[in-house]
């Protein structure tokens, strides 16, 4: 380690965008939060004016349940097959299946919705057969407000898992192939040593898994709106906290509440961004 | 700002790595019927929609409700869509690509030009603030970006720059995830020694860092801006919420734009009505770019995997 000027030559320009792009939002979005239109101090009133706004408990709920499918089927999918792929004699196979689960990767974002609207709509879909079969013979009765948890946590799997598949695999890798050997010995099944050793072994990347998928999670944003767009309005335009933030700055013109509403998502984001810090280990140098 | 924080950023020393600390001896040969099962379910899950989504583009609208969904068209209905699509307000989705390709590209070389310098001396060099930085780094990763989009928009706003490219180049270049993501490369991957010896030998910070540290970072270089262009290509809200015009949308925000033309998703769809299966090659078109970085990058990714794995 040296001192000095070079270092600071180096992260100049970084520290700049940091600046621009991560501090002045965040204090700009504080201080229009504290603020009201007058640009004079306001307390919590933006605050308690978003969350008495009839549609914030709603746009809570959904993320809320949301979050829960999208979180346990994450975890749950992606891990068994991380484990079933890892288990496979034929190697080539096996990296065929991870890249081609790797692929929908590609279609992130609105061509993911894209893609969904019309798997979801019985006239069109490959799966078509599916839908009508559970008695759905219309795109509007599919995306039905109640199934959005469900239908966002599909696009988010299609979208997501692959990647989060390659990365378990590697962590899989990772563990010392002595540690397995060691386990059959004794006799352990492959459900023992999956849940003994393996699983153990790759908390620490379930649980980064985890945080990044809840905090994106949080900012749902394409997919509800552009579902929104392709219902005529079946599905609501303030269906997560982020359509309501963006609905209340550029709809009802009122920017402090939208900043109140973006101020609780960054502290919500900032308190697992933090928990995960300091509670897994997971930035202890190496 | 734009790390979409569902898709999971790999890190350097995973993906394929240390294969030889495994072998092959003492499995089973006989594969599990229910992970077969398991196994082909998701397969069919995550390729029937691309497959449908390229056939359709070659269908009429008639045939993608009357036909097999995963029949093709034929040749002259994927002309057909071609032209329809192309003459769609006179070649605007040509424009759109052009924006999203403009606007990826002139970030990736910010983020490369300032990231990488960044990691490097976060890592290999002491300076007051480095760990100020450092934190600061790790928070506004793992924050969530979007939640910034609107009050980017009034910052952006205060400062009369809203409808600028540069409103939306900007923002994407900030990439703290790839700062983190080569200093942890740097400091794991790179001896100190090395650098010592390259400053006995006269070389100054600059030169040692462009002279031997960049070349020994290919690899985290091509992963940054795999990850960096992935983002910024697929990014919705901001430009969304930052550009005001049509002309300057970049595809993704095209897509909703022709979304809203379809009538059979929007009844009151004007006479700029957009078929299905022209909405269906223009999601296509719109995702190329990423699935030939994709491709293209498999095997490099995946060597600079095994690069970083050396260090288990």
């Amino acid at each position: 380690m040296w001192p000095g000027r070079a270092g600071h030559g180096f992260v100049a320009a970084y520290t700049l965008l940091l600046i621009a792009f991560g501090v002045v939002p965040t204090v700009y979005a504080v201080y229009f939060a504290f603020t009201n239109a007058g640009d004079t101090f306001a307390g919590l009133s933006n605050f308690t004016a978003a969350a008495s706004d009839f549609r914030f408990v709603p746009a809570i709920t959904h993320i809320g349940l949301y979050l829960v499918f999208w979180l346990v089927s994450l975890v749950v999918f992606v891990v068994g097959l991380s484990l079933v792929l890892h288990r496979l004699a034929a190697r080539p196979l096996s990296k065929v299946l991870r890249f081609v689960y790797y692929i929908p990767g590609a279609l992130a974002g609105a061509a993911s919705v894209m893609v969904w609207l019309f798997m979801l709509d019985p006239a069109v879909s490959p799966a078509g057969f599916l839908l009508r079969g559970l008695g759905y013979d219309t795109f509007a009765q599919v995306i039905a407000p109640g199934h959005l948890p469900i239908l966002l946590t599909i696009i988010a799997f299609w979208t997501g898992a692959g990647g989060w598949i390659v990365v378990m695999y590697g962590a899989l890798n990772n563990i010392p192939h002595d540690m397995i050997e060691a386990a059959r010995i004794d006799g352990a099944n492959a459900w023992q040593i999956a849940r003994r050793i393996q699983i153990p072994l790759l908390r620490k990347w379930i649980v980064y898994m985890a945080i990044l998928a809840f905090a994106g999670g949080t900012q749902l944003f394409v997919e509800p709106e552009l579902l929104s767009q392709a219902s005529n309005g079946v599905a609501g335009r303030d269906y997560s906290l982020n359509q309501l933030s963006y609905d209340f700055a550029f709809q009802n013109n009122n920017v402090n509440t939208a900043a109140a509403i973006s101020v609780e998502l960054l502290v919500i984001g900032l308190v697992v961004a933090s928990v995960f810090v300091t509670r897994s280990g997971f930035f202890d140098a190496d | 700002m734009p790390t979409d924080l569902r898709r999971p950023p790999v890190p350097i020393y995973l993906r394929e790595g240390a294969r030889t600390t495994r072998g092959t001896r003492g499995r089973r040969r006989i594969p599990n019927p229910l992970a077969a099962i398991l196994l082909l379910f998701f397969l069919l899950f995550f390729v029937v929609p691309v497959l449908w989504l390229v056939l359709a583009a070659t269908k009429t609208d008639d045939q993608l409700i009357s036909g097999n969904p995963l029949s093709f068209g034929s040749w002259h209905g994927l002309r057909a869509n071609w032209d329809a699509l192309t003459a769609y307000q006179g070649d605007t989705v040509f424009l759109w690509l052009r924006n999203s390709a403009l606007y990826a590209f002139l970030a990736l070389v910010i983020t490369l030009a300032v990231a990488v310098p960044t990691g490097y001396a976060l890592a290999m060099t002491e300076f007051r603030g480095r760990r100020t930085l450092l934190v600061a780094t790790l928070i506004v990763m793992l924050m969530p970006s979007a939640t910034l989009v609107v009050p980017l928009f009034l910052e952006i706003n205060a400062v009369h720059l809203i409808g600028s490219m540069w409103s939306i180049i900007l923002p994407y270049s900030f990439y703290p995830f790839g700062v983190f993501l080569t200093y942890i490369y740097f400091s794991t991957a790179l001896p100190r020694d090395l650098l010592d010896a390259a400053r006995l030998d006269g070389c100054s910070e600059f030169g040692v860092f462009r002279r031997v540290a960049l070349p020994l970072a290919i690899p985290v270089v091509a992963l940054v801006g795999f990850f960096s262009f992935v983002a910024n290509w697929t990014n919705y809200f901001l430009p969304y919420v930052l550009l005001p015009q049509s002309d300057q949308f970049p595809v993704q925000v095209g897509l909703g734009t022709l979304l809203d033309n379809v009538p059979q998703f929007n009844p009151t769809a004007g006479t700029a009505a957009v078929e299905r299966p022209e909405l269906a090659l223009a999601t296509l078109l719109a995702i190329t770019p990423v699935l030939l970085v994709f491709l293209f990058s498999q095997r490099f990714l995946v060597a600079g995997m095994l690069a970083g794995a050396t260090k288990e």
